[in-house]
């Protein structure tokens, strides 16, 4: 079978899965009993001048059934004092050697840097990784988010670590800024030997419309709070994809955000992951959801012919382009298989309403007809169709070499006519 | 196929009664599943599979992993998602009956990922390094081929002695066919015995063919699956009449080749268990006009499951409750049952005669047990024809365990796998620790 090992930055690791820096990695006994079920590594909970808590503290998006689709939070760092913490990293680290604890850090001034880093590897931590990420309460003390927008303080910062550091030290970074790339370059300049990402995004995760207060409420107020959980997979998957195809970068990527089975871990560690960390599906869930990450994993990577984890890591990155470099000749249409349609025609409407107006229902049956002259292959109809595989999109042979729009700027290619009257 | 069924059986007229999920259904189904903590569905599973565990990865798209999951557990995976009493275990067990939701499809889920692993041709065990220790299984049905499975992973060398000449036990002859047929039962014992290193003994009855002694002799260990025996007589007038038959034995029939209901309008089922409710709705759905139960005491009573009653009545069973028949007539052949009303203390009620006209009358009054085989064996203890044994399968006789049907009394398929295996563990803990046959030291469990 597959060989699960992998590492970030030279943190090695027995599988990829670690969990992220967050409730379910608050405490030794917990990161514990997690190695039990197979978590490869833990990035501890923030280590900082330990704060206080509000209650409550989360929120959760519901769409549709899928409670917990979205996620926020209006936690801080640990609440706990930092000598019980060092305590339980070095305890930890005694009966469970192998798996690489991650010290997540979040303080001020150079000095209280030093100080910190010193008492976690003393403690025994494998790695640092400084949280440069946290969008409430902290960021408005100077620290988390307010550090990762700033790539003159990031870059500050981390050189700090690393001047600082015996081990690997890892950034995590904010996706709350417009363009992650020169983050990203910032934590390299730095020093950094790799970098974590996402952390939460800014949100109200929703409105008491009885109350007339967001979600948390603290008594009668509330706040911004950090968003994850599967809902934010999209934009995690984006900055780190941006960050691994970006050609100075190269660090080591440890991909979080919205990671709930191995299928997304997978699409991660294709992306430039070599490491994937989670909290929300652990918090709703619990530490047993590991069992088919690595499962499914492993299943995934020997139907593929990989043999160890590099073997796929950013195996897709040469696949994520830019607009200018798509082939505009290329054409698919959209095909129903009357044999599989339901006839509900959810296609129709969404055609009609929502695309290009060619589907429409035909004499005599539920079977909707596709008007592929009309049809511009947008893939809308597949993605309301409810029926698995009853649309495809089909590669339609239209005569035109291929031809991209920066061929067309730069050189004249000529593109295919555009299609659809409308 | 196995060459020594027909092609052509009663039993090959069944269609599912539970239709399989496509796989859109199953992951619809799947992505139901709550993933309790502790979740109330293992704990109902005898052989306590990690049901949520192996619902998400059927969710992930994961279907072989699911297999792996449920196979750990339990290697008659495949048959007891269709044979299995689901409504009164795991699903009946499901959180979501407080909630007043439809429960999760377990045992169809299961069935989508253990048919899919015997259509692909996946295997997921290797038989352990071997320990050279001999062991014997007796009974070539659900307990003895679980408990073979276990010992091969250990890497004990395996014997089965069966006195057929095929593998299953009941879930071979006796399952109604609209769960399971016999030739894919059939095809589920070869694919637990390519784990490789069973050496199959069929035709070979222990106490006719090969004795006690022998096996005492020739092996360290030995697992007694042997099940229940034939049925139970009414010990009534007339029963020896042609038309007159065991329910199990004309199960097997039925099963395994011509169920004989040419001519037959009118049966008459007597008893009202699970092999009752079985027998009953066969008739029916292989065209037997009028099937009525004959049933000493009330519904709420009954032997059988409630579920499987209401599909009985569902189909058109009748019954006659508080009834018991005092004699089989005829001239030559079944005609007529003579029957009684009892009282609650079954005591017949003065006056209360009628007639049931029949032409087929199965007795599904239980079975005979068969623990006396082991009689004469020191430290074995047989209660009313039921081996006893502890909580891991042991006798009391240093090597000697038993599990299934002729341990527990007659329960499913599920217990008699999941005692196989606890069984296997025992054994393997027992030999590690020099026990086995002929030894002074009383394994401990
Ligand atoms: C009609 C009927 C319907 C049923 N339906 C269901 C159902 O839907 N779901 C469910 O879960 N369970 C059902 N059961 C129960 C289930 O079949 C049994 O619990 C299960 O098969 C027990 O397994 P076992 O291995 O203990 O015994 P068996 O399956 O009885 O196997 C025992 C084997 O030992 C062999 N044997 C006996 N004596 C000797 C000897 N001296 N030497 C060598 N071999 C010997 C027999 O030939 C047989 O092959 C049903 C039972 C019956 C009778
Ligand atoms: C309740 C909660 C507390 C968190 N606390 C921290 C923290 O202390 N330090 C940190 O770096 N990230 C923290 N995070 C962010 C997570 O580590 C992670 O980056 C984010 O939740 C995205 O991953 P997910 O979608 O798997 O939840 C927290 C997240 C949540 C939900
Ligand atoms: S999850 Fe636990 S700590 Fe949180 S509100 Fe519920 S009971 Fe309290």
């Amino acid at each position: 079978m597959a060989d699960l090992s992998t590492q970030t930055g030279g943190i090695r690791s027995p599988n990829p899965f670690w969990l992220a820096s967050a409730p379910p990695a608050n405490s030794g006994a917990q990161i514990q009993r997690a190695f039990d079920a197979g978590w490869g590594g833990a990035v501890w909970k923030t280590l900082g001048t330990p704060i206080q808590n509000v209650s409550s503290r989360f929120g959760g998006h519901a769409i549709g059934n899928a409670r917990g689709a979205g996620f926020n939070n209006i936690e801080l760092i640990t609440d706990r004092p930092l000598e019980v913490n060092f305590r339980e990293i070095a305890e930890t680290k005694k009966r469970w050697p192998h798996n690489p604890i991650i010290a997540s850090l979040m303080v001020e001034t150079r000095e209280e840097w030093r100080e910190i880093i010193k008492r976690s590897i003393d403690a025994g931590a494998d790695g640092l990784e400084l949280n440069f990420g946290c969008p409430h309460g902290m960021c408005e003390r100077g620290m988390g988010s307010a550090v990762g927008q700033e790539p003159a303080v990031n870059e500050r910062i981390t050189s700090w670590a690393c001047e600082f550091s015996t081990v690997p030290v890892l950034v995590k970074l904010t996706p709350n800024v417009s363009d992650i790339v020169p983050h990203g370059m910032a934590a390299k300049r730095g020093g950094a030997h790799g970098v974590s990402l996402i952390n939460t995004i800014k949100s109200i995760i929703a409105v008491d419309i009885d109350r007339f207060v967001p979600e948390p409420r603290v008594g009668s107020l509330s706040t911004n709070g950090g968003y994850c959980g599967a809902a934010v997979k999209p934009i995690a998957l984006h900055m780190v994809a941006a960050l691994a195809r970006e050609p100075g970068f190269g660090l080591p990527i440890s991909g979080i955000g919205g990671v709930r089975n191995w299928r997304d871990a997978v699409e991660f560690m294709l992306l430039g992951s070599s490491t994937v960390q989670v909290c929300t599906e652990v918090m709703l869930r619990g530490y047993r959801v590991v069992e088919d990450m690595r499962d499914g994993l492993e299943e995934y990577m020997h139907s593929k012919g990989f043999t160890r984890v590099q073997d796929m890591v950013g195996k897709a990155v040469p696949a994520f382009s830019e607009w200018g470099d798509l082939d505009m000749n290329y054409e698919t249409v959209a095909r129903i298989n009357a044999d599989t349609c339901i006839g509900c025609q959810l296609c129709i409407a969404a055609c009609h309403d929502g695309a290009h107006q060619c589907i429409h229902p035909q004499e005599g049956t539920r079977v909707p007809r596709i008007d592929e002259s009309e049809c511009v292959g947008c893939n809308l109809c597949q993605i309301v169709c409810p029926s698995p595989g009853c649309i495809t999109m089909d590669r339609v042979d239209n005569g035109h070499p291929p031809a991209t729009w920066n061929d067309h700027v730069n050189h004249g290619a000529t593109l295919r006519p555009k299609k659809g009257s409308h | 196929m196995p060459a020594e069924f027909p092609v052509e059986r009663s039993e090959t007229a069944f269609t599912d009664y539970k239709l399989p999920l496509s796989p859109a259904q199953a992951a619809v189904e799947a992505g139901r599943c709550l993933f309790c903590h502790d979740a109330p569905c293992v704990t109902a599973c005898p052989t306590h599979i990690d049901i949520p565990q192996f619902i998400r990865k059927i969710a992930n798209g994961n279907d072989r992993g699911a297999a792996k999951t449920i196979f750990e557990s339990n290697i008659l995976g495949m048959s007891c998602a269709r044979v299995c009493p689901v409504e009164v275990l795991c699903v009946g067990a499901c959180v979501y009956n407080d909630l007043d939701e439809p429960p999760i499809q377990i045992g169809k889920l299961q069935r989508h990922a253990t048919d899919r692993a015997f259509d692909e041709g996946w295997r997921f065990f290797k038989a352990g390094a071997p320990t050279g220790r001999r062991v014997a299984l007796v009974g070539g049905g659900p307990a003895s081929l679980a408990a073979a499975h276990e010992l091969r992973r250990l890497g004990h060398a395996c014997t089965i002695f069966e006195r057929r000449d095929f593998l299953g036990g009941l879930n071979t002859t006796g399952i109604a066919p609209h769960k399971l047929k016999a030739d894919r039962s059939v095809t589920e014992a070869a694919w637990v015995l390519e784990i490789g290193g069973v050496e199959l003994r069929t035709g070979a009855e222990i106490g006719r063919d090969v004795s006690l002694a022998d096996l005492e002799r020739d092996f360290d260990a030995v697992f007694v699956g042997i099940g229940l025996g034939a049925d139970s007589r009414a010990k009534v007038p007339g029963e020896d009449l042609p038309g007159v038959l065991g329910a199990v034995d004309w199960i097997e029939r039925m099963k395994l080749g011509d169920a004989g209901l040419a001519g037959v309008r009118r049966a008459v089922v007597v008893g009202a268990g699970n092999t009752a409710m079985d027998a009953a709705r066969e008739l029916l759905a292989l065209g037997v006009p009028q099937v009525t139960t004959l049933y000493r005491g009330t519904e709420d009573a009954m032997g059988g499951y409630a579920h499987e009653w209401r599909a009985a009545r569902v189909a058109g069973v009748r019954a006659e409750w508080r009834a018991v028949t005092t004699a089989f007539e005829g001239a030559g052949r079944l005609e007529r049952l003579r029957c009684v009303r009892v009282d609650e203390a079954r005591t017949p009620v003065a006056g209360s005669q009628f007639t049931l006209e029949a032409d087929l009358a199965l007795l599904a009054i239980g079975q005979s047990r068969l623990g006396a085989v082991l009689a004469g064996l020191k430290g074995i203890t047989v209660e009313s024809g039921i081996v006893r044994v502890d909580a891991h399968g042991f006798t009391g006789r240093p090597g000697w365990y038993a599990g299934g049907d002729c341990a527990n009394g007659g329960k499913e398929v599920v217990n008699a796998a999941a005692e196989g295996m606890a069984a296997a563990r025992a054994i393997d803990r027992a030999l590690a620790a020099g026990g086995g046959i002929g030894r002074k030291e009383v394994p401990r469990g």
